[in-house]
């Protein structure tokens, strides 16, 4: 029998991030003939539409003097002109013309990297282009399915991108920092389930007959107006390689037989996470919060993107203030508990495709 | 994917030295600080030259994937400046200084056909992105042409690897190239990608032109080495500097006149930057242009020439017997 030699992610208190990946560079919206830039994976990026409306990325420097393409316009169907000398780069980042000469460099291109359009997200690889397989992006349907409605936003965190992972997998901070929403005792209290496999990992935690907090009575009122009483509440928390936390969360009317698949008594939501590293110490967190009731209901999407708008706030200043004090105190550890046990199977499996990568490094 | 020409020099370990073909040898490099290889790239080599180091460029053939194994192969160019003779002495053991790989010539991943060119020991460039298209299940032809069987390398484990998608054409076994054939054979989104001499690369590039094909599909890396004709003792003159040097056989304009102290200016010495123009006044013979910087309406005009690659020759014949008998080709320049 061979032994299994695991390293302990004790000792890593923020991660590197894997570059053989898919990650969300923006949402599609963001993305139109007019350039923008965006850092991913410590990569600066050029991001804009062909006139057929294709999704491109660029790398965000021209390969004469680096002057940023994202500050230049496009041109004709595909092309993007520098703003600096005018080189012109077509979709590929093949240089197309060149300033005050006939000829064109045969070495002047700029990488150019696989973008996949899928569930609202533009997804960009960053590794090695000969492995980017469009089958490896994480299933997040419920972004785009007509059976959901929902909406969201995107949240620049000045931290390490693991921890929101680390956020997301452990939901028992709802009780001190949302304590006004969605927090309440129980959640620290109830029992919950970890399992996990080559690459995903879920988190599931049930609360029965409780009392629902603000924004989940909220929700009940909506879909069953006057509703008063207990709830069973449930939050599954699917974390998917690299960096997408689906929660399936929701409250039903107690006893009603949710948590043997009978939902129809309550309200189900998706909150769909996407964080994106921006830098060893920043990222971008991509979020929206889905529905399965009242889809029609504009004005609910509205104010679920408000009101989680209020709740990530929250932990965005958790957030922010913990990169500063892991930055204050490098000679401090991370001393982990039994509600990190998500977090760190999350932690075991990028340690295991940065080592894939040859990249498990400590980031600066 | 992308171009990284930083040059991180370390010690390269030579484990494995032998010939393969006629005037081929395979080099097998342990690298001090290894670093992948991407399809495409190159490593620079430091040789010596009668006692003196320069500088060469050799396509890494194959690759291990972390890198710490190399392989290279070099020609023995019959009128080789001297790099070429000194690679064909290493034996295992020996250790040179090598850059980690550089990248100029990125394979992407993505179009719907490709072309993979190779003339003579430009294949060295093209074995490892055929393998990368094989193993991504592509639609690709790899294209290999020669003078003969005997002098191409690597001709049966290529076949034995890629089978129908590999194409010899050698001169000696009756199955000359057609440039026009090929071209014609690509589709409006193929991706053609060469390496070998300057004659086969320019005839691709006139073909691909009339055809009306995406220039930015055509895809070639030049070392700037092989010229239209044999290289030559020439003189050039600058009057401005009160210079008149010969530049010999084994050296290029732009070495010959910095040797006798003019103060040049170059970036890349492979003819495709364009910073070592010089203004051609007066010429007797013609000149040999190697780059690819100047159009040919600029290469026909002879006004200008990148003096790190292009040379002046007797004749603009191939043969030497029917060169001009006024001597030695001259040209006369103004350098900036």
């Amino acid at each position: 029998m061979t032994a299994v030699r695991t390293q302990s992610s004790t000792t890593n208190k923020v991660l590197g991030y894997p570059l053989n990946v898919w990650y969300v560079a923006a949402w599609d919206k963001e993305l139109n003939r007019k350039p923008m830039s965006r850092k991913v994976a410590g990569r600066p990026l050029a991001l804009y539409r062909t006139e057929d409306g294709r999704a491109v990325a660029l790398a965000d420097a021209c390969w004469h003097r680096l002057a940023p393409l994202s500050m230049g316009k496009t041109l004709g169907k595909d092309q993007i002109q520098c703003p600096y000398h005018g080189i012109v780069y077509d979709s590929a980042g093949r240089c197309v013309s060149m300033p005050a000469q006939e000829t064109i460099n045969p070495s002047a291109t700029v990488p150019s990297f696989p973008v996949v359009e899928r569930h609202r997200y533009v997804w960009v690889w960053l590794g090695d282009p000969t492995k980017a397989d469009p089958e490896l992006v994480p299933d997040m349907h419920q972004l785009d399915s007509p059976e959901w409605a929902g909406d969201g936003e995107t949240i620049y965190a000045p931290c390490n991108f693991q921890l929101v992972l680390d956020n997301l997998m452990d939901l028992t901070h709802e009780e001190f920092i949302h304590s006004s929403s969605i927090g309440q005792e129980e959640l620290s209290e109830s029992d919950f389930v970890v399992t996990h496999d080559a690459g995903t990992v879920t988190v599931a935690r049930w609360m029965f007959n409780i009392d629902a907090p603000p924004f989940w009575l909220k929700n009940m009122r909506d879909k069953f107006p006057g509703f008063q009483g207990k709830v069973d509440r449930w939050q599954i928390i699917t974390y998917r390689s690299p960096s997408v936390i689906n929660i399936d969360v929701g409250v039903a009317k107690a006893g009603t037989g949710a948590f043997d698949g009978d939902r129809s008594q309550g309200v189900n939501g998706f909150v769909m996470n996407a964080i994106t590293p921006e830098s060893g110490k920043s990222c971008h967190y991509f979020w929206a919060f889905m529905r399965n009731y009242r889809l029609d209901s504009q004005l609910i999407t509205t104010q679920l993107r408000e009101g989680v708008h209020g709740v990530f706030g929250e932990d965005e200043a958790m957030l922010t203030a913990q990169q500063s004090a892991i930055d204050a105190n490098p000679d401090y550890e991370f001393y982990n508990l039994n509600i990190d046990a998500g977090g760190m199977w999350v932690r075991r499996l990028i340690e295991r495709q940065l080592e894939s990568e040859g990249r498990l490094v400590p980031v600066a | 994917m992308a171009a990284t020409n930083i040059e991180v020099w370390q010690l390269g370990k030579v484990v494995e030295a032998r010939n393969i073909a006629t005037n081929i040898r395979r080099i097998v490099l342990e690298p001090s600080q290894p670093t992948r290889a991407d399809p495409g790239s190159h490593i620079d080599v430091m040789v010596r030259i009668d006692g003196h180091k320069d500088k060469r460029s050799y396509s890494i053939v194959e690759a291990s994937e972390d890198g710490t194994r190399l392989v290279i192969s070099i020609l023995r160019a019959p009128l080789s400046r001297g790099g070429s003779l000194f690679m064909h002495t290493l034996k295992a053991g020996d250790q040179l200084e090598i850059t980690q790989p550089l990248q100029n010539f990125p394979l992407r991943v993505g179009a719907e056909q490709y072309i993979l060119l190779a003339g003579g020991i430009g294949i060295t460039a093209m074995i490892n992105m055929a393998r990368i298209l094989k193993s991504l299940r592509r639609d690709y032809t790899l294209v290999y042409a020669g003078r003969s069987r005997a002098a191409m390398a690597y001709v049966d484990e290529l076949q034995e690897l890629h089978g129908n998608n590999l194409v010899v054409h050698a001169d000696d076994d009756g199955t000359p190239f057609n440039v026009k054939t090929l071209v014609a054979s690509a589709a409006a989104d193929t991706e053609l990608y060469m390496c070998g001499p300057i004659r086969l690369m320019d005839a691709v590039r006139r073909s691909w032109k009339e055809r009306e094909l995406k220039n930015s599909n055509l895809r070639y890396e030049t070392f700037g080495n092989s010229g239209w004709y044999d290289p030559e003792e020439f003189i050039v003159k600058v009057p401005s500097l009160g210079l008149e040097v010969p530049v010999g056989q084994g050296r290029s304009m732009l070495e010959a006149l910095e040797d006798a102290g003019a103060d040049m200016m170059f970036d890349c010495r492979k003819g495709e930057c364009g910073l070592c123009e010089v203004r051609i006044l007066k010429l007797q013979g013609a000149i040999d242009h190697r780059d690819v910087f100047y159009s040919t309406r600029q290469k026909n005009a002879n006004e200008r020439m990148a003096c790190c690659v292009s040379r002046a020759v007797t004749s603009r014949t191939d043969l030497m017997a029917e060169a001009s008998h006024s001597g030695t080709a001259t040209v006369t320049v103004e350098v900036s």
